[in-house]
């Protein structure tokens, strides 16, 4: 096509704060691929420490984006399909961790599952099971972060599906649970992929409650962000190379699943 | 008494009150316009809606009592939709064993099942498709089958023609008219459309604002409408017949001049308006003249409704200056004409 068509020109007012905008996002990521000391590259990623730290976070947050599937998904339906009063209530809780700091959180997090903690003391004194500063809390922390992207995705998902589908499987006899299975689950498919690779992304990247919850017990809780954070005290070119690995994880995993799974919403 | 309904609920504005018998392989079309209760019907019916008082008693088992409701997925029902709402992420053959698979059939039988059905419903070698790769008319026939395969004891048909086009709807409907013809179940078919009532069902209930308006027999309906509502949606005369090119050979013997060709099976349909009434006979091009006697007249607003008997049996509106200049009344002799570019023929 020779010319843009009308419809399709960018108003002049918002052209420049676009570009402008589209800077800010990129050009910290290019400028930390340009410092990046690539001759350095091979001798810190053989670093043990890198990949227990890389390891640890692939890991914890696979794990956390599982436990936000089983737990995320049937509390999005709930949000989505129940009647139940105190439904918006619920929501409201549920996304609460969306905007409370993360360090608040793992504060929150501290105190409820601490030794001290109510719950945490009962486990402790019922089982001898202490969570804090161990890869079980790092996974909680992530969890609690991370799931209500899944949460949020999962319900939005299930309120565009056509609740018909779900009339047309109970005339052909199936039940609540068959109907969420076999229809319902895999309508709001796309949906959850989305939600998982946002949970999982999120996950990934989780610094405050970690650090707050988990501590930064390298191979057991410290995981790439915390070691990043460290490294740029001690040695920032250690922190770069971390940082890429990192950037290449993320996008890398993206690309994948956007290909996979996502790509009804990449197409242009 | 195959299905035995009586159903008193509120839905917002609506109050619906209907009581319904269908017998064993009889068909019953409500017909009424959008808002007037039927989906809402039929939707408790299914085990969808709660109604507020109600009884459904289906082949002697109860569906719905005072205080006790059998859900949908335990009743042995088939529905068909207005939106064929096959299942998009199942193949074709999948959406028709669906019912089969979840009511306990193996997974091979099943297949097997949904496969003769799919042949029945002249779907043969497209189970492997997505339903995105159907036509409207396909998806709605692969629904159909998927409603019909579990052998149920109660099909609801919810509007099941009006999403199709026009050309569409014709060949739906003629095939759903064969399949039901061969359905041993109670069938209830919503339709604000006339035409299917006509062609599909034994009995029909008119429904206006959750009321019962009118029931019987298609034909009754028409020839004897007792609210202008009724007057106004139906009347159509069907006649059944068989083409024979530009002629529609009668069942009962007498021959119709069509404008397009017909062949096989067909119904010449005729609606009350476009029926002439002449006291004398007329001269002139009209291809469609019978001698006629009047047995029936209804007044409704400014045309009265004539109910025609002789070589063929019509409808005929005429306004009420004309009936009362040529003297119409019951037994009088008439000459009705039609043009044959006014009969409307279709398969059956």
């Amino acid at each position: 096509m020779s010319r843009a068509r009308e419809g399709t020109r960018v108003p002049a007012p918002l052209l420049v704060p676009a570009a402008l905008g589209a800077a800010f996002l990129v050009l910290p990521v290019l400028g930390l691929l340009v410092r990046t000391p690539w001759s350095q590259l091979a001798t810190q990623l053989a670093d043990p420490a890198v990949g227990e730290a890389l390891r640890l976070s692939l890991v914890s947050a696979t794990l956390a984006t599982a436990l936000s599937l089983v737990l995320g998904v049937p509390l999005a339906w709930v949000l989505a399909r129940s009647r139940a009063r105190g439904r918006s209530v619920l929501r409201a809780l549920v996304t609460v961790p969306l905007v409370l700091p993360p360090v608040v959180g793992g504060v929150a997090l501290f105190l409820v599952l601490g030794r001290q903690g109510i719950v945490g003391s009962w486990l402790d004194d019922a089982f001898g099971i202490t969570i804090p500063f161990t890869t079980t809390a790092v996974v909680i922390a992530e969890t609690f972060v991370a799931m209500p992207f899944l949460v949020i995705s999962v319900e939005g998902a299930l309120r565009a599906a056509d609740a018909r589908f779900e009339d047309v499987a109970a005339t052909l006899g199936a039940g609540r649970w068959t109907t969420f299975r076999r229809v319902t689950l895999p309508l709001v498919a796309p949906g959850v992929a989305a939600g998982a690779v946002l949970c999982w992304a999120r996950a990934l990247g989780e610094f405050g409650a970690t650090i707050t919850f988990a501590g930064n017990f390298p191979g057991t809780t410290q995981t790439m962000p915390l070691a990043v954070y460290l490294a740029l005290q001690r040695d920032p070119d250690a922190a770069i190379v971390l940082s890429v690995v990192l950037l290449a994880v993320s996008l890398a995993t993206l690309l994948l699943l956007r290909d996979r799974w996502l790509g009804r919403t990449g197409a242009a | 008494m195959s299905l035995t309904a009586s159903v008193d609920t509120r839905r917002g504005d609506l109050h619906l009150r209907l009581d319904v018998e269908v017998a064993d392989a009889e068909v019953l079309a409500l017909l009424g316009p959008n808002g007037a209760g039927k989906s809402t019907f039929v939707r408790v019916l299914a085990g969808l809606l709660g109604p507020d008082r109600g009884r459904v008693v289906v082949d002697g088992e109860v569906w719905d009592d005072e205080g006790a409701s059998r859900p949908a997925h335990r009743r042995a029902l088939g529905m068909v939709f207005q939106d064929a709402l096959l299942f998009p992420h199942l193949s074709v053959a999948d959406n028709v064993a669906f019912g089969l698979r979840t009511r306990g059939m193996r997974r091979a039988e099943a297949r097997a099942t949904a496969a003769g059905w799919l042949t029945r419903v002249g779907l043969d070698g497209l189970g492997d498709r997505r339903p995105a790769e159907l036509s409207g008319g396909q998806a709605q026939r692969a629904a159909l089958a998927r409603a019909l395969v579990g052998d149920p004891a109660l099909l609801l048909l919810d509007e099941p023609l009006s999403a199709l086009d026009a050309r569409t709807r014709l060949t739906v409907r003629a095939e759903l008219r064969r399949h039901l013809a061969g359905f041993r179940g109670s069938t209830v078919l919503v339709t604000h459309d006339p035409v299917d009532a006509m062609a599909l069902a034994d009995r029909v209930v008119v429904l206006e604002e959750g009321q019962v308006v009118q029931v019987g027999t298609p034909a009754e309906v028409a020839r004897r409408p007792r609210t202008d509502y009724v007057a106004r949606l139906v009347g159509l005369s069907l006649l059944p017949g068989t083409g024979e090119g530009r002629l529609v050979r009668l069942d009962g013997g007498a021959a119709v001049a069509v404008a397009e060709d017909a062949r096989g099976p067909v119904f010449a349909a005729i609606r009350p308006e476009s029926v002439a009434l002449y006291a004398t006979r007329p001269d002139g091009s009209t291809r469609n003249l019978w001698r006629e006697r009047v047995v029936g007249a209804t007044p409704h607003g400014a045309t009265v409704r004539c109910e025609l008997d002789g070589e063929v049996p019509l409808v005929a509106d005429v306004t009420a200056t004309s009936f009362a200049e040529m003297g119409l009344a019951p037994g009088a002799e008439v000459w009705a004409g039609v043009k044959a570019s006014e009969v409307a023929v279709y398969a059956r």
